[in-house]
């Protein structure tokens, strides 16, 4: 079969927060990058958020994330980064080629280096009635209110009381949804308290110690089965839509595929490409950021997009190491600072585990390469 | 605001209406697809599967020799769960797919109701 073949100095996969940046760094630097994104926007999961960001300017703090979103992709363009949606990459091979579908069909890039930006996806679990329809993500029912504006249903019960399960609950309520409920295994809520308050202002229960034990129905969600875990009650309620709230888990199968090493770190999501400190990855010309290089967040995403686009150009040979060296310690400065307080720590200290870790790990062509010491330069 | 009640203070249909930080949704053209030979309203460019959430179904197709229902689960193209067979195309993401006019669905796995 003969594919179409393209070249490109630097392919970034995902137009997220950190694809976005990465490409904004690389084009600045001269490093011209192709974005490839399968959605049909830019901006990946900030064109669902609504609430206000926190943080500093860099990061677009007291700016709704789709309207991040929009200043991303309008940054890019201003730097004549090609942005093509509705490509997904099927395929990322050890010899560095990718496979993609997308436009006139399939067809094969040849990058000078990539930046994977994949994002991560939500994680589930199984239990009676895991299958049924009305079961989701509280991401897909946070797409489908704030994105698309549909409800999942009339009225929901949420799993997990960290900040996305806190988030979303309060955004179906204000599409329209009713939430029955918050419940959480844990004896405190995991997100900010700013986010819990807002729920029991409008009268929603968070629920501690409450375990999920199923979902019922015939043909879709009609209710749901709780535990009370301190009494070893159980209750049951009626539902329609039940969102599970229980973590993210970095898209490595890209990453794994072209042969990046990969670290299991549980305060980061699970399993991601090892990168050191400018987010370069065991395999010369391949860099990870965002959620794909350890579940944060989006002002993370961004900084550490930026990084990925700066060593690019960098390795490249296109920018001035001591202008990039500059540029690299300003951002790693405020990576430093977002990851500050009690709910940025133990991430803060899983990437300094990951930094310092001596693993031998094979290289893109069979050959044995010590990650420990690496430089990353070609 | 008032749980469940809609930001607008009336039975909300599945449409959001009246957000109280997105205001009205941004207007596509209605058109008309059909899922399983029915007709279906839809506005043009949505996914299919916003669309079908829109009239309230929720099921898109029937797994393990038709007895178990599936739905979205993901929305952003990773689970699979959304999957239905497009006239013309054969089987798609309902969630990445836009809807335009005419587009004929089908639910896989779905055993004819007597």
């Amino acid at each position: 079969m003969n594919l179409r073949q393209e070249s490109h100095p630097l392919v970034v996969v995902g137009a997220g927060p950190a694809g976005l940046c990465a490409a904004m760094e690389a084009a600045e630097a001269g490093l011209p990058p192709l974005v490839l994104d399968e959605g049909s926007k830019g901006g990946g999961q900030l064109v669902k958020q609504i609430h206000r960001f926190f943080g500093s300017r860099e990061h677009g703090a007291g700016k709704r994330g789709f309207q991040i979103a929009e200043e991303l992709v309008s940054g890019c363009l201003g730097k004549g980064v090609e942005i093509r949606l509705g490509h997904k990459v099927l395929g990322f091979f050890p010899d560095g080629r990718l496979l993609v579908e997308g436009g006139q069909g399939v067809f094969v890039l040849q990058p000078g280096a990539t930046v994977l930006a994949t994002g991560a996806v939500e994680k589930s679990f199984p239990f009676p009635g895991w299958t049924l329809p009305g079961v989701m993500g509280a991401g897909a029912a946070q797409t489908l209110v704030n994105q698309h504006r549909v409800l999942p249903g009339r009225r929901a019960l949420m799993v997990g009381a960290g900040n996305v399960g806190l988030i979303v609950a309060y955004q179906l309520l204000q599409a329209g949804v009713e939430v029955a409920g918050v419940i959480e295994v844990n004896r405190t809520v995991g997100g900010y308290a700013v986010h819990a308050q807002r729920l029991r202002r409008e009268g929603v229960p968070i629920l501690l110690r409450h375990r999920l034990r199923a979902a019922e129905g015939e043909k879709e969600v009609e209710s749901v089965l709780v535990e009370d875990m301190e009494r070893g009650t159980w209750k049951r309620f009626s539902v329609d839509t039940l969102c599970l709230a229980v973590g993210m888990a970095p898209q490595a199968e890209l990453a794994a595929m072209r042969g990046c090493h990969l670290v299991y770190l549980p305060e980061l999501g699970g399993f991601l490409p090892w990168h050191d400190r400018a987010m370069r990855t065991d395999c010369p010309g391949v860099y990870v950021a965002g959620d794909l290089a350890g579940v944060e967040e989006a002002s993370v995403a961004m900084d550490e997009g930026r990084l990925a686009g700066l060593a690019a150009a960098l390795d490249a040979g296109v920018l001035d190491p001591g202008k990039a060296a500059e540029r690299m310690e300003e951002v790693m400065e405020r990576l430093e600072l977002l990851r500050g307080g009690p709910f940025g720590e133990p991430r803060r200290k899983a990437k300094e585990r990951l930094n310092s870790l001596t693993v031998l790990a094979m290289g893109s062509a069979g050959r044995k390469a010590s990650i420990h010491g690496r430089t990353g330069r070609r | 605001m008032k749980n469940g009640k809609g930001c607008s203070g009336k039975a909300p249909g599945m449409r959001v209406r009246g957000h109280p930080v997105m205001g009205e949704p941004p207007g596509g053209r209605e058109i008309i697809i059909f899922l399983d030979g029915k007709p279906l309203p839809a506005r043009e460019g949505e996914p299919l599967a916003a669309a079908l959430f829109a009239s309230g179904i929720r099921v898109a197709h029937y797994a393990a020799g038709g007895r178990e229902p599936r739905g979205p689960f993901c929305m952003i193209g990773r689970c699979t769960e959304c999957r239905m067979v497009l006239e013309g195309r054969g089987m798609v993401l309902t969630c990445l797919t836009p809807a335009e006019e005419g587009m004929r669905l089908h639910t896989p796995g779905r055993r004819e109701k007597a």
